[in-house]
């Protein structure tokens, strides 16, 4: 036995050989939205074709609702037509969806995880290209396009071809004040942003032996930001005891079973492996972006890069980035101002990223002038924050609580940023009018260095601000 | 469902140059506020295209001796970031049916596959000598022929690669999977049937 995990679900996934070369898969969890699938169903509907097996699919609606006024219909028409033809096509087909209104709703792949969908062993398709996180679970998840989950919708498959398997090794503690997130910027900074390509990323190594499943959610959610399409962590007792209980976990004597499972989807220790790299936990520190793609990245306390002093091939994109950001070449990135701190997406949406800032910001409160909101991943990640009482503390220092969505990762709802505001965000892309002003600035990092930013109005040390060591 | 089979492409360039053009740029999120993608083309890189009338400066697809180009030329990692399929199909209702570039992100690239917009990788020397030529002569037809794997313009072949699954699907006309996936539906419900967490 020498398999990764990889090779064990796509062997237990495999239909047949297409005519092309390609693999027809077996997709067992199919998740939608309401950006993506519209037109899928539309292509159904031209094509006179039916949903093949309507209950491995699950939608809910994330990308384009308000965090704020949630009542219907929307004062946006278009995002009002959005929903609503995701009811339809919902209703029409015999799709469960988690709409707004039944308390779990939320984005697509915190909600996935949180109701137990998202299991190990099984492959995922959702029409977003962070669908990545459920490799957390040691599931097989891909990123797909709308003519893909037309194919998902009509035959359960996909035509795919077999990624390698790159290795990525990290081992040691984490220094107080770094993170799964500082971990992943500092994981595509070292491969590049196109160095998964072709590649599905197995994340392994004592550091992830000892991370959270909402930690390992993190990591596997930016894998896409390198290029690998897939990344994913053997599942283990963490796993397991992640989805026991919940609303879609197997239950009684198929849990057991189900475990037996799981465990033997695990790669071997012998796997063989396209590619290892190995990583040191101690050396990460807290990681910010200084430009427009999220390699682009610097410890806080470096200074922003010179692109002469960068490889030849990444200098023409430096000096864009530098331009677009407005940031100076020698100078240190600590210090920048900021106008609006963004605490939440599917990177960093999850109750363990809200509870972290919570236990530093309370008693602090938001620098005057930055806009500060925390927008919980999930209906259930919000209500549970709120009987917790973190939603009081987040208002008590000046952030807006809203309503669970994808909100300012994308813009795509009302949250955007405004000309040339300066955001730091939680989310996990800094591309060029991503949070919905062309001109706006997105600088990624983890949760709680967004809080030092709130707080001090200025990219920050968390370190330093809250006495975190 | 027969398709065309795609094995030339032929057309004037555009060269868009720019490593890591991400979807977003290629189609920004507010755009995608649609449930068809129907009117998607005049949104192709929208907010590049404004930033350089801004700028008193033209964007090549803007720019009238590019007008009617099929073949859009680019850097590396084209197409990263998002699996927003609006991106190709942006650029394929503003009249792309062929993307030349350094290298292509996996979502993007298959895509567009689906769509059956060849995208083919070419030195980035050789992609800027073309650049070039189409600078100096608008006109000039490029061909890209998927077997000879070889774009030509003005009497000179440049070579390109393309992932071998791909040629075989533009090819053989086999390049949007559906009919095929079609056909194995018996198996698929067997395979289906091995899996426990497929029970109804």
């Amino acid at each position: 036995m020498s398999q990764t995990l990889l090779d064990k679900v796509w062997e237990a996934h495999t239909v047949r050989k297409l005519p092309n070369g390609a693999t027809q898969l077996l997709i067992g969890t199919h998740l939608i939205h309401e950006v993506t699938s519209p037109q899928a169903f539309g292509m159904l509907r031209d094509l006179g074709l039916k949903v093949l097996y309507p209950h491995r699919t699950f939608a809910t609606v994330d990308h384009i609702v308000p965090t704020d006024e949630r009542v219907e219909p929307f004062s946006d028409e278009l995002a009002d037509a959005m929903i609503k033809a995701l009811r339809k096509n919902c209703a029409d087909n015999g799709i469960t969806f988690f709409d707004l209104s039944t308390g779990k709703q939320g984005i697509v792949h915190i909600v996935g995880p949180e109701q137990g969908i998202t299991q190990p062993g099984t492959t995922i398709a959702c029409g977003d290209s962070h669908t990545s996180t459920h490799g957390a679970f040691g599931a097989i998840a891909f990123g797909i396009g709308t003519s893909q989950v037309r194919d998902v919708l009509a035959t359960q498959t996909m035509a795919l071809h077999k990624p390698k398997v790159r290795r990525i090794e990290v081992d040691g503690k984490l220094s107080p004040g770094v993170y799964a997130k500082d971990v992943i910027l500092h994981i595509i900074r070292k491969l590049g942003v196109n160095g998964g390509l072709g590649f599905a990323y197995e994340y392994a190594g004592s550091t992830f032996d000892a991370f959270t499943q909402e930690e390992r959610m993190t990591v596997c959610n930016m894998s896409i930001e390198g290029g690998a399409r897939v990344g994913y962590v053997n599942p283990d007792a963490t796993t397991f005891e992640y989805l026991k209980g919940r609303a879609y976990s197997p239950k009684g004597a198929h849990w057991d079973a189900a475990v037996a499972r799981w465990k033997a989807t695990a790669s071997d220790a012998n796997a063989n492996y396209d590619d290892i790299v190995r990583y040191k936990a101690g050396e990460i520190s807290p990681t910010v972006t200084w430009g427009i793609n999220p390699g682009q990245a610097i410890f806080i306390d470096e200074k922003v890069p010179f692109p002469n002093e960068l490889p030849e091939k990444d200098r023409a994109t430096a000096e864009e980035a530098l331009a677009h950001m407005n940031l100076k070449s020698g100078a240190p990135i600590k210090g920048t101002k900021v106008d609006v701190a963004f605490l939440g997406s599917c990177t960093n949406g999850r109750l363990s990223d809200l509870q972290e800032v919570a236990r530093h910001i309370k008693g602090r409160k938001v620098r005057n002038g930055v806009k500060a909101i925390v927008v919980p991943g999930s209906q259930g990640v919000a209500s549970v924050a709120e009987s917790m009482g973190l939603a009081e503390i987040f208002r008590g220092a000046g952030f807006e609580w809203r309503g669970a969505g994808c909100s300012m990762c994308l813009g795509m709802n009302p949250d955007k940023l405004v000309g040339e505001q300066l955001c730091a965000s939680s989310s996990n892309r800094n591309f060029k009018g991503r949070q919905g002003s062309p001109t706006g600035r997105t600088v990624l990092m983890s949760p709680l260095m967004v809080a030092a930013a709130a707080v001090t109005g200025e990219i920050a040390d968390a370190r330093e601000v809250f006495g975190v060591n | 469902m027969a398709l065309e089979k795609i094995t030339q492409v032929a057309g004037r360039g555009v060269y868009v140059p720019g490593d890591d053009l991400d979807t977003d740029r290629i189609i920004p999120a507010r755009f995608m506020k649609c449930i068809t993608f129907d009117g998607l083309g005049e949104f192709a890189f929208y907010d590049a295209r404004a930033f350089a009338k801004e700028a008193g400066e033209v964007h090549p697809l803007d720019d009238a001796r590019f007008q009617g180009a099929s073949i859009l030329l680019s850097g590396s990692n084209f197409g990263c970031g998002s699996s927003r399929e609006h991106a190709p199909q942006a650029l394929y209702r503003f009249g792309i049916r062929a993307i030349v570039a350094e290298s292509f992100a996996e979502i993007f690239f298959g895509n567009s596959i689906t769509l059956g917009m060849p995208c083919v990788v070419a030195k980035g020397a050789d992609i800027r000598a073309i650049a070039k030529i189409i600078e100096s002569d608008p006109q000039a037809t490029l061909t890209l022929d998927l077997n000879e794997r070889k774009i030509s313009i003005a009497d000179t072949d440049f070579p390109v690669e393309i992932a071998p699954h791909a040629h075989e699907a533009l090819v053989t006309g086999r390049w949007d999977a559906i009919a095929d996936l079609l056909e194995g539906v018996d198996a698929v419900r067997t395979r289906a049937a091995s899996l426990p967490y497929m029970a109804a």
